[in-house]
């Protein structure tokens, strides 16, 4: 049964296997719970409905955390241990101090722009008339695959030599021309970490929506007396802004900048589509898929996993903190 | 270049050059001299069936082929093994996989092989053998490769001095694809020694074009072509045993030669005067992609492109691909006129199992006959062995690949890049190569690839 399936209906029976089987172990955990009797027995109940997570987190997560920290002190095949040669050369490297300085520079623009940009759009167009209409187009890019939006906006940096029976089909450059410049190649130029920049505008264009419907419900859930009675006493829309909404949000600006801060960390996909980490732009995520699948260095591989978990980390305590305060 | 997106790559080429081998075919057949010579011995499916017996009685037995030849290549395959099957009455059980080269270690590693293996890389070879589950080549296989290819290609089927795998097709890199009517109208004639490229290369400069494009882009696996640039040099500045030597990397990457050999790659992929016709300066190598730089030539933005056998399959529908057409190649010359080396690649034919009908058809495999089958019933496939007859392949460019694989002078050697080790063949050779590209200097780039080699 758990041995490789090759055609469509092998597949469908393991398929089926496997759903039968979650439903067995449910309805023996269900069957376990309604025997249990006694003093503290909703405690009993509680603690039989947490084993399969707690069972199934320390299988699919736990362990395999510790299992990447302990290999991250072994070489490439994972034979002989090395100590801390690995995070040594991450510190030291020339390419890997690129990747790390290219994840700040993420972890630094994104979120605050994307949460900005998300929340001054909730404001701008909450009770307008077409609130829905403007929420749709900023919310659009972040139901497509960041696959998909890579190579949307491939196409809007692409290059065409400046030639007369050449044309532009770059968005940007097409622009630059009519203005009269000459066309850039846009994602291969790393002075001031213009490529890098250009990724990152990718990601924003992402995050934004997510970020303005987070915000706008939160807006929409101010008290309408607090917002009445500041008109009464006749603010103006910026204390308007600074001392009655942003403090009403501000737990929830905090749980976006915070989420957006950790999918940022973990940028894959925009950066393995458009430059696949050349020209000086990898960050941390393609760097381990490099090494793991292309280097075949699963020491080093272990390593950059480790030290995303460390970066993101406080992220998640604060966030954690933010949460708890709250209830 | 590289392992399994390689091979994958030159599977889509493969699939793309069928479609367009049915376009020139016609055209090929047309301008065809020897036409009539062709198919007298071989045009019957009838082949000599008393050589099986030598393995005995062997119908009614199965040999299981496992490969990653899929669709649509896996037809022509398993046509050109029915007149074996007529013959000894045995199956041949064929299975493609698209993950043939990850799961061949599984299965090989859990005892689960199967009978044969058709491997295209010596490195994947020689981790095939080491689990211990390959046998050898039965004498008679031997004997037909010492007979049909080239000592080079036994080199490669042979792993700490045991014969293990027979050859089976082979592609050729050392192609520089033009436009036979651009040169007959502008009077540039087919260059036959690296001083001849270099001379062609200044005129068509001078002429006030630019004589080159060339694109590296191919997602993350950006940079490889120019990885088969330095191998084709390295092969004609320091000759085949210098390049055995810097791949297994008992020279330094970064040895004197290299640096010299990246150069010679420099004074083309990174000369203004050269690059890059119809796309722009220097830097724009490294952002077009490998399939759109060659499309340039048709344009008449360039005259010149360097890449492998299966670019053919590149140009668009109606591209007339011939000697006089459109579009053809030529051999990338070598120093001089008489030293030919080859780059490029093949699968090997790695057995797991020392059965009688085994060895009968890993026999069939490794004759000229079955080459000649497979050429008649496929377009955009060659082998190496001599047998081969270059008139069973109706495709021009398998012909051209089929002459220069065949010619006596001819040295064969396989990419580099696919027998290092993955964190520099196909990590840190191809980032290097890209950083090059863009403006890094030579030394910091061999400097680095050396840096990456495991220890």
């Amino acid at each position: 049964m758990f041995s490789t399936a090759s055609t469509t209906p092998e597949k469908l029976l393991q398929m089926l296997a496997a759903l039968l089987l979650f439903a067995a172990v449910l309805g023996v955990i269900l069957f376990l719970a309604s025997r249990v009797r006694g003093k503290r027995s909703d405690n009993w109940v509680g603690y039989l409905y947490l084993l399969p997570v707690v069972l199934l987190l320390a299988v699919g997560l736990i362990y395999p955390g510790l299992r990447t920290i302990y290999e991250s002190f072994f070489d490439a095949h994972g034979s002989s241990f090395i100590g801390i040669d690995n995070y040594k050369t991450l510190l030291t490297s020339s390419d890997q101090l690129t990747v790390l300085g290219n994840t700040i520079i993420w972890v630094l623009i994104v979120p605050p722009l994307a949460t900005g940009i998300g929340l001054v759009y909730a404001i701008l167009v909450d009770k307008s008339r077409f609130e829905s209409f403007a929420k749709a187009l900023i919310f659009l890019p972040t139901a497509i695959s960041l696959v998909a939006a890579s190579v949307i906006w491939k196409f809007v940096y692409e290059y065409r030599v400046d030639q007369p029976n050449v044309h532009q089909i770059g968005l940007i450059n097409q622009i630059i021309v009519w203005l009269g410049g000459k066309p850039v190649q846009l994602l291969i130029t790393d002075t001031f970490k213009l490529n890098t920049l250009l990724l990152i505008v990718v990601f924003i264009w992402i995050q934004a929506g997510f970020a303005m419907t987070i915000l706008s419900a939160a807006i929409k859930a101010i008290p309408d007396e607090i917002v009445e009675a500041a008109r009464l006493d006749g603010v103006s829309p910026w204390s308007m802004f600074f001392k009655i909404t942003l403090p009403t949000v501000r737990p929830t600006v905090v749980v976006v900048l915070t989420t957006i801060a950790i999918g940022t960390l973990k940028v894959f996909d925009v950066v393995r589509t458009m430059t696949g980490g050349n020209f000086n732009t990898s960050v941390i995520a393609n760097e381990f898929y490099s090494q793991l699948i292309r280097a075949d260095n699963q020491g080093l591989a272990a390593a950059l996993a480790v030290v995303l978990f460390i970066l993101v980390l406080p992220i998640v305590f604060y966030n954690i903190r933010q949460v708890r305060r709250e209830a | 270049m590289f392992g399994h997106s390689g091979s994958s790559r030159s599977r889509v080429a493969l699939a793309g050059a069928l479609g367009v081998g049915l376009v020139f075919g016609l055209a090929a057949c047309g301008d065809s001299k020897d036409d009539s010579s062709g198919s007298t011995d071989t045009a019957s499916a009838g082949i000599d069936c008393s050589v099986f017996s030598q393995f005995g009685d062997i119908k009614g037995k199965t040999i299981s082929v496992y490969t990653g030849i899929v669709t649509p290549e896996d037809t022509p395959q398993k046509k050109s093994y029915e007149p074996f099957e007529k013959c000894t009455g045995a199956t041949v059980k064929y299975e493609g996989d698209k993950s043939f080269e990850t799961q061949i270690l599984v299965r090989a590693k859990a005892g689960n092989p199967p009978d044969l293996a058709y491997v295209p890389q010596p490195g994947l070879l020689q981790q095939l053998v080491a689990t211990g589950k390959a046998v050898e080549a039965p004498a008679e296989v031997g004997a037909n490769v010492d007979k049909w290819f080239g000592k080079d290609w036994k080199t490669y089927g042979t792993v700490d001095g045991k014969f293990y795998a027979a050859p089976l097709g082979a592609n050729v890199k050392s192609l520089v694809w033009y436009s036979p009517k651009q040169f007959k109208d502008k009077g540039y004639t087919v260059p036959t020694t690296l001083d001849d490229l270099k001379a062609l290369s200044d005129k068509i400069a001078a002429d006030g074009s630019k004589p080159w494009c060339a694109g590296i882009g191919s997602g993350d696996a950006t940079g490889w072509p120019v990885t088969d640039w330095i191998e084709d040099f390295y092969l004609r500045l320091y000759g085949a045993d210098a390049y055995d030597k810097w791949v297994k990397h008992e020279t330094a990457f970064n040895n004197a030669d290299d640096i010299a050999v990246w150069n010679a790659v420099g004074d083309y992929l990174k000369n203004d005067k050269y690059v890059n016709g119809g796309l722009g300066d220097v830097k724009s190598v490294a952002s077009t992609t490998f399939q759109d730089a060659g499309l340039q030539i048709l344009e008449g933005n360039c005259s010149l492109h360097r890449q492998a056998s299966f670019y053919a399959a590149n140009f668009p529908k109606g591209t007339e691909i011939s000697e006089t057409g459109d579009i053809y190649a030529f051999y990338l010359p070598g120093k001089d006129a008489t030293t030919k080396p080859v780059l490029g690649g093949g699968e090997f034919v790695l057995a797991f199992a020392d059965r009688p009908e085994v060895k009968a058809f890993q026999y069939f495999l490794s004759t000229d006959t079955w080459a000649n089958l497979k050429a008649k019933a496929s377009s955009g496939w060659v082998s190496a062995n001599k047998g081969l007859k270059i008139e069973n392949l109706t495709n021009p460019i398998d012909a051209l690949s089929a002459k220069i694989l065949q010619d006596p002078n001819a040295q064969f050697r396989f990419d580099g890049s696919d027998q290092m080790p993955a964190a520099v063949g196909s990590n840190a050779f191809w980032k290097q190569a890209t950083a090059w590209i863009t403006g890094q200097d030579t030394t910091t780039t061999v400097n680095n690839i050396e840096a990456a080699w495991p220890k």
